[in-house]
């Protein structure tokens, strides 16, 4: 009976698993079965063009400028992500006291917790406006706007798995640092941050994965103009906006529909050679 | 005795789901065509079915272009275009023995829109278009102040979009830097606390925090949309097969009745006249 129960535990942990692998897959097939045909219609080139124009007659399906969109918009978020996540994890984890660490952790994870629509909208309403009145720039729905925006959204990932990572530095390390006559910050910089370093980045890759899949924020917030923008302060349109704004009133089976479907081949293919580098380039040095 | 009665109820529950087809299949009406007057079929259907239980409507999109190939098809009760039905269209559709009758269901308009400190009073077409293809970049161009225009304007994909493209832009392409908003309301507070800005959205949009303007010299309202006045207006359709008969008959009439128009002024369209 034990045996039995074993046997059936397993089976379900297998099929949960095997379950996984089971929607990836589709979702990899759909993708790139839809997002191939495009070619037949623009072309590598054409397609890693400039222009999109895709409901103008004669189309233009170039996703460049969508790429450069999606890419700006990212790096800006880690920008802003990557000290603010990391500076708090190290208060947290080195130097906050217990109930100041109990008090600012939650605080910093329910960021996680609020939905993007409602940051895009707190972006639309009123950092818009602000940027406007701060910088007197003409349009407030930008770049820099999105970036920021994305930027908080990205706090709470890198700054608890940091957290986490930094936490778990063994205490003997710091102690002989300290031994050694090295100073509190000395300490965190050249011992406890090299030492939680693959957990904290991590948590950087993480939080680009969710920079640059992220969609409504950038719908609502970014301006959507297809264009490469020569600085922060004009609109963008990344990749995810323009499938997701584009894909509801899009003719199945159309060259648009493909283009669609060949723009998430390319966040897949993102997506995935930033896994793959965690997973590789991380794993394999913590593993030795 | 309980058996017997569960076998009853059973046995009941098969048939109905054997017959349902059968119903189905005779009181079904298709429906596809433009996706401008998709959410106006869809809208009205539901309600429709709401008061017909026993009709089954089933609407589509596809564009203007299917709506009017699928009539000629034979391939759908009813086919909604934006746009009026082409000579060639109409010829082909004579020669293959099909009589497409068009009905107008609604009307549709769009307003300009400007920030409410924006001392620009009225626009022309030319100007509007000059503007969206980035021919005029500064408000002192049309006697404004010295500002720098910013240009909204709607996701390609989108009806608006696609009126707007047609009746304004006359197919050229908008400046690359206009800035592409996913609904009529983000259209709207975006203007709001933009200076410079300049856009479009239904009439049924525009709130007091944005001021819409006249376009050749005519301002955008209920009455000038209906009339044809305003320059940036246009009808919306829905082709049968000859006169409509039977069901066909009866939600066309259901479409175009006071309750089918409030339906579709909801939906943020103008009633017909």
């Amino acid at each position: 009976m034990k045996n039995f129960n074993e046997k059936v535990f397993k089976a379900i942990t297998h099929i949960a698993a095997l379950f996984t692998i089971a929607c990836l897959g589709g979702i990899i097939i759909t993708i790139f079965h839809e997002g191939f045909p495009i070619l037949k219609y623009a072309g590598l080139i054409e397609f890693f063009g400039v222009e999109w124009h895709p409901t103008h007659f004669p189309a233009d399906f170039g996703i460049t400028a969508l790429i450069i969109g999606s890419v700006v918009v990212t790096i800006g978020a880690l920008l802003i992500a990557i000290p603010f996540g990391v500076g708090s994890a190290i208060y947290i984890s080195e130097i906050a006291g217990n109930r100041t660490k109990e008090i600012i952790k939650p605080i910093i994870e329910l960021l996680a917790g609020i939905p993007s629509v409602v940051y895009g909208l707190f972006g639309m309403a009123f950092l818009a406006p602000f940027l406007i009145k701060v910088f007197g720039i003409p349009n407030g729905l930008n770049a820099l706007s999105a970036s920021i925006i994305l930027g908080v959204m990205v706090i709470p990932i890198i700054s608890s798995m940091s957290e986490d990572a930094l936490s778990s530095v063994p205490k003997s390390l710091r102690e002989a640092s300290l031994a050694l006559g090295a100073t509190k910050w000395e300490t965190i910089i050249k011992v406890v941050l090299p030492a939680a370093k693959t957990g904290v980045m991590g948590s950087i890759i993480l939080g680009f994965g969710r920079a640059i899949g992220e969609t409504m924020v950038v719908i609502m917030v970014a301006g959507g103009a297809a264009q490469i923008p020569t600085s922060l302060f004009q609109p963008v349109r990344p990749m995810t906006a323009a499938v997701a704004s584009e894909m509801g009133e899009t003719v199945i089976g159309s060259p648009h529909f493909h283009a669609l479907y060949g723009i998430s081949v390319v966040l897949f293919i993102i997506t995935f050679i930033t896994n793959f580098i965690t997973e590789f380039v991380f794993l394999k040095r913590r593993n030795k | 005795m309980k058996n017997k009665f569960e076998k009853i109820v059973l046995l009941s529950i098969v048939m109905m789901l054997l017959l349902t087809p059968c119903f189905a299949k005779r009181n079904k009406v298709t429906i596809a065509g433009s996706t401008t007057v998709l959410p106006i079929a869809q809208a009205t259907a539901e309600i429709f079915m709401d008061n017909n239980p026993e009709v089954n409507i089933s609407v589509r999109g596809g564009g203007s272009s299917v709506g009017i190939a699928s009539i000629m098809a034979g391939t759908v009760d009813i086919g909604n275009a934006s746009r009026h039905i082409k000579t060639k269209e109409l010829v082909a559709a004579r020669e293959s023995g099909i009589n497409p009758v068009e009905h107008i269901v609604a009307n549709d308009g769009i307003a300009v829109v400007l920030h409410i400190d924006n001392s620009v009073k009225a626009l022309t077409m030319v100007q509007l278009k000059d503007i969206y293809v980035g021919k005029i970049q500064n408000w002192k161009e049309v006697g404004g102040k010295n500002l720098p225009i910013v240009v909204i304007s709607r996701d390609v994909s989108s009806g608006t979009f696609e009126v707007f493209n047609k009746l304004v832009l006359k197919g050229a392409k908008s400046v690359d830097g206009a800035l592409m908003l996913a609904s009529n309301n983000a259209v709207v507070t975006t203007i709001s606390s933009t200076p410079g800005a300049i856009g479009y959205a239904g009439l049924g949009y525009i709130t007091n925090k944005v001021k819409a303007i006249p376009i050749n010299k005519v301002m955008p309202t209920v009455k000038t949309i209906q009339t044809k006045k305003y320059p940036i207006s246009r009808t919306l359709h829905m082709y049968t097969n000859g006169v409509p008969k039977g069901l066909v008959k009866k939600y066309i009439n259901f479409v175009l009745s006071p309750e089918g128009q409030a339906i579709i002024e909801e939906q943020g369209f103008i009633k017909i006249d």
